[in-house]
């Protein structure tokens, strides 16, 4: 019996997300209920549930995607994958407000520099404390602290090595994560409540991933804000990491 | 039909990652600049547009509806297929590198909230 269900699991893996997901949502909502009294958000906890059973599923098959490395709940990854992610954030933006958009244009912009620079920089200086003494690796640990995709395609362009790479993909990672559990926490803090400050924290943060998942544990209405300024920030860095970036820490460090 | 709604969607989706993709291109490198931000832009200008026809009506705003009310589950199934084991055995400096970076850029928020914002068109919080 249990080979049938194995099997048709796998073989509808992507209904199988639906349900394993749905349930895992459920839950949260119970828990964020009445536990926190609806304190933390329902998603922030689902997605913190998320985040641990990665974790888990990691451990067991040794794999780089998570929970959906285990072949029955395979289909976790195709909800979760980019095609089906940036589908859903491109409709939340039915409502967003254009005049909103036109009047944060400029800080939007400034935001991303700011923000990728600013990353490369607090990156470049771990490196330097961790004894990493080459530009090349210096900008690539700086490129990983931006995101988890700007490390590799600007350490890849520098031919930097792969331990090195590693390194850059695990700081873009732990941003990530960071990002998603942290933002309910500092949204009171920042004054994140609107959809100016959600487009300029989309543009510093740059994290799609963490972006989305920290604005939707924080409020849904914000997500298309911050996601519309977030998804130039890995573009820019890309375009900014083996160019001007690796120059001006290459000036900074000499070598 | 809500087909109506999904299919424009599909079809702002499609068109931004290929404006993304030659945008990059054109800066010589392998990645999409923005296409999810310009296809977001997109359906925005496209439905408001159509609406203002009356040629896009509630039965197809419901097939845009539909995705954008499923975006919390999907970013729930993406967390649960992060590398978080990479993340957590990449050791001190992956560490340290992720999180300073992220307390930098966070507390420029409220700095950078403030830029061009006069008193009159003061961003309020959304009902």
């Amino acid at each position: 019996m249990s080979q049938f269900i194995q099997s048709l699991l796998i073989e509808y893996s992507l209904i199988t997300a639906f349900a394993v997901i749905g349930l895992v949502v459920w839950v949260s909502y119970l828990l964020s209920a009445k536990l926190t009294r609806g304190r933390l958000h329902g998603s922030a906890i689902a997605i913190f549930i998320g985040l641990v059973v990665a974790y888990i599923g990691g451990e067991i098959t040794g794999g780089t995607r998570g929970i959906s490395d285990v072949p029955a709940l395979a289909g976790i990854g195709v909800m979760g994958g980019a095609v089906l992610r940036d589908f859903a954030i491109v409709a939340t933006a039915m409502g967003v407000h254009l005049e909103e958009l036109r009047r944060t244009g400029f800080a939007g912009v400034l935001s991303l520099f700011t923000g990728v620079f600013l990353s490369f920089f607090m990156g470049g200086c771990v490196a330097w404390a961790f004894g990493y003494r080459d530009a090349v690796s210096v900008t690539t640990l700086g490129a990983g602290a931006a995101t988890f995709i700007v490390g590799p395609v600007t350490g890849t362009a520098l031919g930097a090595s792969s331990e090195v790479i590693a390194l850059s993909v695990a700081a873009g990672l732990v941003k990530a994560i960071l990002v998603m559990i942290g933002t309910p926490f500092a949204a009171r803090f920042i004054g994140l409540d609107n959809p100016r400050t959600a487009m300029i924290y989309g543009g510093l943060m740059g994290t799609t991933s963490g972006v989305a998942g920290g604005l939707a544990a924080t409020d849904p209405k914000l997500v298309p804000y911050g996601a519309m300024t977030a998804t130039f920030y890995t573009g820019l860095g890309c375009l900014l990491g083996p160019s001007v970036m690796f120059f001006l820490i290459r000036w900074i460090v000499g070598a | 039909m809500a087909i109506y709604g999904t299919a424009l969607l599909s079809l702002c989706l499609l068109a931004g990652l290929l404006v993304g993709k030659v945008l990059g291109w054109m800066l010589g490198m392998d990645a999409n600049v923005g296409g999810v931000g310009i296809a977001m832009l997109l359906l925005v200008v496209v439905t408001d547009r159509l609406k203002k026809e009356d040629k896009f009506r509630e039965p197809s705003e419901a097939g845009v509806l539909f995705w954008s009310s499923i975006y919390i589950p999907v970013i729930v199934a993406m967390a649960a297929s992060q590398n978080v084991r990479a993340a957590i055995h990449g050791g001190p400096a992956a560490m340290l590198a992720g999180s300073l970076a992220v307390i930098a850029c966070i507390s420029l928020v409220p700095v950078y909230s403030r830029i061009g914002r006069s008193k009159d068109d003061d961003s309020s919080p959304l009902k």
